[in-house]
């Protein structure tokens, strides 16, 4: 119904306009009968009018200005030709166009505009009769109903009328906000120059930088007065900036309008059968960024109908509906837009992306072992990189998923792809609401002041040293912080930025852990202090500074001081090994089993003082167990896990160890264990102890004994590297099949959960 | 025929920047330092909302650094797209130098200095020794490895 009333809103804008060039032209006719250009001018308005009118449903108004058509059709034609009271007819049919409208906005009907009569008179002109046209004067619903003449004494004449647009109106960002007393359509909406408008962003940005200058400097003086007045300023200026703001955001519809288009013809010319879904159309987005996405955009939807949706025999040979499925959602998350693009596709095979990788020299074959499959398919946004195994017209024309990827970081997004092969992909854009403005939380490291953007920030940790020491595990050069059970990596700020603290300066004896989330991944970065959280204006860095790469921007605090704006993404993937902790896909296990270099390990115990290291990227949580929530099902062992029914393994049985000691499972209330998720599924891998987590190791000999691909010295001791995969299938025989789901719901259901 | 220059001193050496690439002089301004960005970076300052950064013109031209609790001034020059700010040790006036007196750089010159001088101009009193300041902006990792 609003999308309706949008369109109808939109129609009579347009129409106005038209309207009063009509006029003009009409009138410029008259003085020159035979202008084709003139008479050609106004036919197409009029014709457009036509149409635009049968299509929402406007009868009344369709009629007038099908038999105008027909008339100036005629005298294009040269079939007749222009006299006074042919030009009277056609203005009069513009009147009754222009009450048509103004009745069509006031009560969005037509009832209460009489037509009969002008269609007649035009009629009466195209059959070569003299028309009768009602007077002028007497046709008071026909003329626009805007001025009621107001029938008051000539005293009150100076008396405002009620009705006089207000001048100080509020700056509507859509045609469709009548608000009250409403302004017809043409005042409520002008267009202004896209320029005008950046540079009054610019500008509130700016007077948001003063402010902030000022209330911190008011906020010493104590004064009262200037405490108000600093009230009022910032009050003013937030809603200021903010109504800047909308004027210039629009709907992602207005890029999407142009997709099923594209959708269509491509898929038709592809030989495929596509359902192009969208959804959250009305999600609006600064119109700079809007621009800056609409190409990325285009070809990600290019690329799915091209190499992602199969053609309909091949889908139906693979048991798919053989119209395949695009959907485009778009949402705000956490002060950001999303925009998704899913296809049931074939998806995109690691294997084959690898395989390329390897052909192409961007990573030897050697290292593409120990990657998870999900990092293989980031080599999709390297330069060069191109799937297609011939160039078509339609993609692979080396414009590839790396400019889609530069595009989107140059605006302070992300792009991420998700794909699970035979079952489709999702491509996943994160785009800034907007530019210029950025809520920031400024912290303090070394006697330095950084702020960061509070997008990625999910919560703050506060430490004081002695628990410090406790909580965050230092081994082995990695870093972890037990946040309510997950592991969480953390990146001293301090190290990163190789900050040196004065020799005098004392140590800080609180630490704050900033949780941060960049790219579906979770990491702390340790700061000293948390000062406060500002929105702050984002100023370009120098060239130098931007090679660095570790600073978005840089920006001016209340203080008047120029802080450096922490490139949070880039902070993460300097620092770590690009695959996270919570972040393991399913056939990880399969690969990440043998260690790369630098792979992260979880050393578990065993009994009889055994030792086994898990690749860390494919522990999700560290749990306890409560043995009482263990339970059997058949030969195999479950536990109830966070209202799900977990398979479970023990290490120690599938490793074909005892348990440790004499201290059998119906002693100890709970166990330690890992769980393993992926893809919505997860198994629960049982172990005796807990000891550390390492960094990789590359000393390692070739015993190997089943269940585990071989071993290593880690910290003196030799250690058995868990083949993971072997281990999940032990817990969860179907864990990489289908039936797994199924049954896994089975046993829920028996258990009653 | 005679071009101008602002001047200023830099242990002991009196240096010039062509006049119309000189935007302002400032006293000594708060900067904020940038980590990890090569040692002649000196940081960050705030002209009037402008966010510009500072090179330590001793470090560039590998001179020793300026003694402790000294202030420098800033000479703020317009390169190709960004606004920088000069470190010196203080500011000397506009000088006319006549064409004629130009010569390359002296061969007492020697390391950084020379690379980064067009030439002198051999003035009554002194040497004027002009600055090739996009060639001293140009700081990449040679410079970060100094």
């Amino acid at each position: 119904m609003d999308d309706m009333d949008e369109i109808v809103q939109e129609f009579l804008v347009e129409s106005y306009e038209n309207l009063d060039q009509l006029d003009s032209d009409l009138v410029a006719l008259e003085q020159e009968p035979g202008s084709r250009e003139l008479l050609a001018s106004v036919f197409r308005t009029i014709h457009t009018i036509k149409g635009t009118s049968g299509f929402l449903a406007f009868s009344r108004l369709e009629s007038v200005a099908h038999v105008g058509e027909n008339l100036l059709a005629r005298l294009r034609d040269g079939q007749l030709v222009m006299t006074p009271v042919t030009t009277d007819v056609l203005l009069r049919m513009v009147d009754t166009i222009r009450a048509l409208l103004s009745s069509i906005e006031a009560s969005h009907s037509e009832d209460g505009v009489e037509v009969a009569e002008v269609v007649a008179a035009i009629r009466a002109v195209l059959d070569g009769e003299q028309p009768v046209l009602p007077p002028a004067a007497g046709a008071g619903a026909e003329v626009p109903a805007e001025e009621p003449a107001p029938a008051a004494p000539a005293v009150e004449v100076a008396a405002p009328v009620e009705e006089a647009p207000a001048p100080a109106g509020p700056p509507a960002d859509k045609p469709a906000a009548p608000a009250g007393e409403k302004a017809s359509a043409v005042e409520a909406s002008i267009r202004v120059d896209v320029e005008l408008l950046e540079s009054l962003v610019r500008q509130a940005g700016e007077l948001v930088l003063a402010r902030n200058q000022i209330l911190q400097r008011a906020g010493a003086l104590r004064d009262e007065d200037l405490t108000r007045a600093c009230h009022r300023l910032n009050l003013v200026a937030s809603e200021m900036q903010e109504t800047v703001m909308r004027t210039r955001m629009q709907a992602i519809d207005h890029l999407w309008s142009k997709l099923p288009r594209v959708v269509r013809d491509l898929g038709n010319m592809l030989g495929r059968k596509i359902k192009l879904e969208m959804e959250g159309g009305d999600t609006e987005l600064d119109r700079t960024l809007l621009e800056a996405v609409k190409d990325p955009l285009t070809h990600i939807v290019r690329n799915a109908v091209d190499h992602g949706i199969e053609s309909p025999e091949v889908r139906r040979a693979a048991g798919k509906n053989e119209v395949g499925t695009l959907k485009l959602r778009a949402a705000h998350e956490g002060g950001q837009v999303v925009v998704e693009i899913r296809d049931d596709g074939k998806g995109i095979d690691p294997a084959v992306i690898g395989a390329k990788a390897v052909e192409k020299g961007l990573v030897t074959a050697a290292k593409l072992e120990s990657l998870t499959p999900n990092d293989v398919l980031q080599f999709l946004f390297l330069p060069g990189f191109s799937t297609a195994a011939k160039v078509t017209n339609v993609s692979g024309r080396g414009v590839g998923m790396d400019v889609v990827k530069t595009n989107i970081e140059r605006i302070g997004g992300s792009v991420d792809v998700e794909s699970v092969v035979g079952h489709g992909t999702v491509w996943r854009l994160r785009i800034p609401l907007t530019l210029a403005i950025v809520p920031a939380l400024t912290v303090e490291c070394a006697g330095q002041r950084y702020a960061m953007p509070q997008v990625n920030l999910l919560e703050l940790v506060s430490l004081d040293t002695e628990r410090m020491s406790k909580a965050i595990e230092d081994v082995g050069g990695a870093k972890v912080y037990r946040l309510r059970g997950a592991l969480l990596p953390l990146i001293r700020l301090e190290e990163a930025l190789e900050l040196k603290r004065p020799a005098e300066a004392e140590m800080p004896t609180n630490l704050v852990i900033a949780v941060l989330e960049c790219d579906g991944r979770r990491f702390g970065l340790v700061v000293d202090r948390v000062l406060d959280t500002e929105e702050i204006v984002v100023k370009p860095l120098s060239g130098v500074l931007k090679a660095i790469g570790s600073y978005a921007g840089a920006t001016i605090l209340g203080d008047g001081r120029v802080s450096l704006i922490l490139d949070v993404q880039s902070l993460a993937r300097r620092t770590m090994r690009s695959d996270g902790i919570e972040h393991a896909a399913a056939a990880a296990a399969a690969t990440t089993a043998a260690t790369g270099e630098g792979q992260r390990l979880l050393v578990v115990g065993l009994g009889d003082n055994r030792r086994v290291a898990i690749p860390l990227d494919v522990v999700t949580r560290l749990e306890e167990f409560k043995t009482e929530s263990i339970e059997r099902v058949g030969r195999r062992e479950v536990v109830r896990y966070r209202g799900e029914i977990l398979p479970l393994v023990r290490l120690s049985h599938h490793l074909g160890g005892g348990s440790r000691g004499a201290r059998s499972a119906g002693e100890v209330d709970a166990v330690p264990g890992v769980v393993y998720s992926a893809r919505g599924r997860s198994v629960a891998i049982v172990v005796d102890e807990i000891v550390d987590i390492v960094a990789g190791q590359d000393a390692r000999s070739d015993i190997d004994d089943a269940g585990l691909v071989g071993s290593a010295v880690i910290r003196d001791r030799v250690t058995e590297l868990l083949d993971v995969r072997a281990a999940i299938l032990a817990a969860d025989p179907n864990f990489f099949t289908e039936q797994a789901q199924n049954e896994l719901a089975e046993a829920s259901k028996r258990l009653g959960v | 025929m005679s071009t101008q220059y602002a001047t200023f001193h830099l242990a002991g050496h009196l240096f010039g920047v062509e006049v119309r690439r000189v935007q302002e002089v400032l006293t000594e301004q708060p900067r904020t330092p940038a980590p990890l960005a090569p040692r002649a970076v000196a940081g960050l300052i705030n002209l009037r909302g402008q966010v510009v950064t500072a090179l330590d013109l001793r470090r560039r031209l590998g001179m020793p650094d300026r003694e402790e609790g000294k202030v420098a001034m800033n000479v703020v020059v317009r390169a190709a797209e960004e606004v920088w700010s000069l470190l010196v040790d203080s500011i000397g006036g506009v000088i006319e130098a006549a064409d004629a007196t130009f010569e390359p750089p002296p061969d007492t010159l020697s390391g950084p200095i020379r690379e980064l001088i067009r030439g002198a101009y051999k003035l009554d009193d002194a040497l004027l020794l002009v600055l090739d300041v996009d060639k001293a902006l140009e700081i990449e990792g040679a410079v970060a490895a100094a």
